[in-house]
């Protein structure tokens, strides 16, 4: 087990190192800079600019630049914000909970919903439910995120008015259920593409285990069928799982993003627009870098709870 | 019959011959609508505009947010400078089709050039070129379009390369997996003795045998590709006025969600259609070409 840890540890190292070089080189490569925004100022001259260049290092050699901020960054220095001058990791901090608030709780439907139409799709097999299960997953999976956003607004927000268009909360309520009545929609917009995955996998996790000989054996022994289904069929199909969850990260990272946007949700992935929109390239890259290792992070864990759960697997 | 007594059935007669065929029958079927879902696509979009009376960019003042149906020959209404949205559909529809297939076709050829190079060479080339992969799936994928597309003078061209540089990771991963297999085959080690080059025995002998995944893989990237089109332009970065895309009519369509929603749910609704169409195809031809990829 430690022997797995450590291999898998610096793996993820190396990948680390590599995405903050492609994520460097990505951003510093191409035309058009931090610098472009100080050339808006009235009255800014060429010499001006190059002080500030200067100052702000972008006029040294590439290399020298990642080095610089790769050194920094290892020690927990991550910069500050072209834009406000705030620590990099502050500005991450201070938008991380409304992103981990609507991907918890869209993994959390997701992962409930998911599970329940896969069982129900794996033990009527071939029954119209199944067919429709198929079928809505796959045009689940062809939906644009946001344009599922915009008909839950027209839908629920405009037609209806049962739930608010966006925002995190109503200026000068912020009670709790009005938080829950902000989360609702975005939640499960969010959460629609991770149904459909999680409903697949889980329907042909059910459909491996329904034919185990424990489950045979369960039978046998007359255990009443649902304790079968819930005990024996249900609990070992959720294992295998446990790995589509770590997998589905990144996925669910991307999906906020764009939620975010159409919900005007000030988490991680709005901080990421704008901050691409002003060029600031600490930023940039401290969600680039932060958002790789939540990935990673997810790997890892899948990977051990994996092993955890269940006393067949030997990692090493 | 109970939940449980069902699940009994199914596992005690897993030949219900019948309902196979049924299932194998309306997968095929699924298929064959995406497929002409996609065929109407193409052929309203590429001879659409020649038919159709309204110009794209006609402006007309005097007929804003024309409603859907309600306006004469403006079936589909008109947008926020009274165009016809039918016309600009279809012009949108040439864009973000175009940008699809391209972008797949760069896509597949980089991910089977870098998957086929790893999987033949392994060792050291092998490791260093899917480490590399590995480390771009790092990403989430959104986040690295944008980043890419934000710094690029967004064009046609420079979107379309910008969607492969973050689509060919999957078909290098398949590519590879295939390849590395297949070296080792009889035919490959045949080959080899005989005294074929490298590049011989990559792309003469084993990469035609590889070709049913690289098939199915490049399917779904279409699929893919429009969507991320419609993403990344939908956020600003794209495909950029006057030209037309689905994405970019989506752009500011949220305002007027409450005066004029066929804005926004028409152009969405195509990216959906063509979408679903690609990934059925995809699926069809899975089932079609190599069933042990069946997950379902």
């Amino acid at each position: 087990m430690s022997r797995f840890l450590f291999h898998r540890l610096a793996q993820y190292l190396v990948l680390l190192w590599l995405v903050s070089v492609i994520g460097f080189a990505v951003l510093h490569l191409a035309p058009g800079g931090p610098l472009a925004q100080f050339t808006l100022i009235p009255g800014m001259t060429a010499e001006q600019l190059q002080v500030i260049a200067h100052q702000m290092g972008l006029d040294r050699p590439l290399p020298v630049q990642y080095w610089e901020w790769f050194r920094r960054m290892m020690v927990g220095e991550w910069g500050r914000s072209y834009r406000d001058s705030q620590p990099v990791l502050y500005v991450i901090g201070a938008h991380l909970w409304p992103t981990l608030e609507l991907m918890l709780s869209s993994s959390v439907v997701a992962v409930l919903l998911g599970t329940w139409v896969g069982v129900l799709g794996a033990i009527r097999r071939y029954s119209v439910f199944d067919y429709l299960a198929t079928i809505g997953a796959m045009v689940a999976l062809s939906i644009p995120t946001f344009w599922f956003g915009l008909v839950f607004i027209y839908i629920f927000s405009v037609k209806l008015a049962w739930l608010p268009p966006g925002n995190l909360y109503t200026i000068g309520d912020g009670s709790f259920l009005d938080y829950a009545r902000h989360l609702i929609a975005p939640c499960l917009v969010l959460a629609l593409v991770t149904i459909a995955i999680w409903s697949r996998y889980m329907r042909a996790s059910m459909l491996e285990v329904v034919n185990q000989d424990y489950v045979r054996t369960a039978r046998a022994k007359g255990v009443p069928e649902r304790a079968v289904l819930v005990h024996h069929t249900i609990r070992n199909a959720l294992l295998p799982m446990i790995t589509i969850a770590g997998l589905q990260l990144p996925t669910l990272l991307s999906g906020a993003l764009v939620t975010e946007t159409v919900f005007t949700w000030p988490g991680m992935g709005r901080l990421f627009l704008d901050s691409i929109g002003y060029r600031d390239y600490p930023v940039v890259m401290g969600i680039l870098m932060f958002s790789a290792m939540l990935v990673l992070i997810g790997n890892l864990l899948a990977d051990l709870l994996y092993a955890v759960s269940d006393p067949r697997i030997r990692l090493d | 019959m109970t939940e449980a007594t069902d699940i009994a059935a199914t596992v005690a007669r897993p030949s219900r011959a019948r309902s196979r065929a049924l299932a194998r029958f309306v997968r095929h079927r699924l298929a064959l609508f995406g497929l002409a879902a996609i065929v109407v696509l193409v052929l309203l979009c590429a001879a659409g505009p020649y038919l159709w009376p309204y110009n794209d960019l006609r402006i007309n003042m005097r007929q804003r947010f024309a409603e859907p149906l309600l306006a004469g020959l403006h079936v589909f209404g008109t947008d926020e400078l009274g165009r016809d949205m039918l016309a600009r559909l279809m012009m949108a529809g040439r864009v973000s089709l175009t940008v699809g297939f391209a972008a797949m076709a760069i896509s597949t050829l980089v991910g089977i050039l870098v998957g086929t190079l790893a999987g033949y060479f392994g060792g050291m080339i092998g490791t260093a070129l899917m480490r590399f992969v590995d480390a771009v799936l790092c990403f989430p994928s959104i986040f690295l379009l944008l980043a890419l597309a934000a710094f690029v003078q967004p064009t046609l061209l420079s979107i379309t390369l910008v969607i492969a540089a973050t689509a060919w990771m999957e078909v290098a991963r398949v590519v590879e997996a295939q390849i590395r297999s297949l070296r080792e085959r009889d035919f490959a080690l045949a080959s080899e003795a005989l005294g074929a080059s490298d590049a011989h025995i990559m792309f003469r002998e084993l990469l035609p045998n590889a070709i049913a995944p690289i098939v199915v893989a490049s399917t779904l990237n279409v699929a893919r590709a429009i969507l991320l089109e419609a993403y990344v332009s939908y956020l600003g970065y794209g495909i950029q006025p006057p030209v037309p895309s689905w994405g970019n009519m989506l752009n500011n369509a949220q305002e007027y969600l409450v005066t004029a929603p066929w804005l926004a749910l028409l152009p969405g609704l195509l990216i959906t259609l063509a979408v679903t169409g690609f990934n059925f195809v995809g699926d069809g031809l899975r089932d079609a070409l190599d069933p042990r990829l069946d997950i379902s």
